[in-house]
């Protein structure tokens, strides 16, 4: 199942700068595994013990996965991915 | 200080600044012997600190001519700024457009809009710096109907600091206070408030507080090694930067909510969790001490939506 990830700015180091990325998964987090494999350093900045990061919003085409199932939400091929951190920063 | 809550005022305006410290109790309890302030921002009119530079860039601006009644003041803003903006605007009889990342809290653009306030958004995966970009553009194509304040270039914004904010400290704690630490975004509180404090007699340590990596969750706070660095930002006046994660920022918020009756929002959390740490130091090291820490606005401006209100960009 190939899916495109668009990956915000701040991340866009880890991805020598490209704004999206295409991987292979059947589901959100085997897409995030697989964009951990491609370009290390992802998982650590999107996940942690407890599943997706607290600041951060994936989404599935417009919907959450929070609203989904999470990170067994299944995909198909197309779908596209965005890693949405739920701030904009810049105003203390 | 007293009664100073309690006077006649003639504009919300002069409800800016004058705001309280908090003793903190609880959440310090590891460093018993050491003062740690909560300086409440969040008792500004508008509910935070940007109040402060928002005010005062728009009464400078009034005083010099820059800004006139038949002018728009537009400016990029992540949230507190634009909700200073759109107060002060409704009091003046001044009209208030903002551009943000669609990804800002739902609440902010709700109470932004309350007060007329006009909002264009900006791509949400360019974050703040590509707010910025967008106003920028769009005033340098049609530069006239526009006043942009440009709150990373502004030197009013480190003056509302200087003349409040760190004036404000020294009247209240004077000689006993030795630490101040602030949350860097457009920099202008740790600015204007260093300068002022190191103008006192004695060294007072100022400590910045920045997310630990560009990828962050704490709102209003900037990375500035990976930021567009603001015009206003003078590296030396702060004599330490502290790099606080995103958990430890939400977890001292939520501590704060839970021991000292303080819902905060993030980046309030950083900065008092920095603040801790230094009095944690402190007394270890069986030193005196006696911190400030901005608490830059409420917690209730990041609630998440609920599901039913899951479409709304946030």
């Amino acid at each position: 199942m190939e899916v495109t990830v668009r990956i915000p700015t701040p991340l866009r180091t880890l991805t020598a700068g490209a704004d999206e990325v295409s991987v292979l998964g059947e589901t959100v987090g085997a897409a995030l595994e697989a964009l951990e494999a491609k370009h290390p350093g992802m998982r650590e900045r999107l996940l942690d013990e407890k599943g997706v990061r607290r600041f951060i919003n994936i989404y599935v085409g417009e919907e959450d996965v929070r609203f989904l199932e999470g990170l067994s939400t299944k995909l198909k091929a197309g779908d596209q991915l965005s890693i949405v951190p739920a701030i904009a920063g810049g105003a203390a | 200080m007293n009664g100073l809550r309690s006077r006649r005022i003639e504009s919300v305006i002069e409800a800016v600044g004058n705001t309280p410290l908090v003793r903190l109790r609880r959440v310090t309890k590891n460093a018993p012997d050491i003062k740690v302030y909560a300086k409440l921002e969040f008792t500004n009119p508008g509910g935070s600190v940007k109040d402060r530079a928002a005010s005062r860039m728009m009464l400078d601006a009034l005083a010099d001519g820059r800004l006139t009644r038949d002018k728009i003041l537009i400016d990029s803003t992540s949230g507190n700024t634009g909700v200073a903006y759109s107060i002060f605007g409704a009091a003046l009889g001044i009209k208030v457009r903002l551009v943000m990342p669609s990804n800002v809290s739902k609440a902010r653009k709700d109470i932004a809009r309350a007060f007329g306030t006009e909002i264009i958004y900006s791509d949400p995966m360019e974050g703040s710096d590509g707010a910025i970009q967008f106003v920028r553009k769009l005033v340098a194509e049609t530069p006239d109907p526009y006043f942009y304040p440009d709150q990373y270039s502004n030197p009013s914004n480190p003056l509302a600091h200087y003349l409040g904010t760190g004036k404000e400290i020294l009247d209240c704690l004077g000689d006993e206070v030795t630490h101040f630490v602030a949350g860097l975004g457009t920099t202008g509180t740790m600015m204007g408030t260093a300068r002022r404090l190191k103008e006192h007699h004695r060294p007072i340590q100022c400590i910045a507080v920045e997310p630990d990596d560009a990828f962050h969750g704490l709102e209003g706070l900037k990375h500035l090694p990976s930021s567009l660095v603001p015009a206003i930002y003078d590296p030396s006046l702060a004599d330490e930067t502290m790099r606080v994660s995103t958990e430890s920022g939400w977890d001292m918020a939520d501590a704060l909510a839970r021991e000292e009756g303080l819902h905060v929002g993030h980046s309030s959390g950083a900065n008092i969790f920095a603040a801790v740490r230094i009095a944690e130091q402190l007394q270890r090291e069986q030193k005196l001490g006696c911190i400030v820490a901005i608490v830059a606005d409420r917690g209730d401006r990041y609630f998440a939506p609920l599901k039913w209100e899951n479409r709304y960009a946030w």
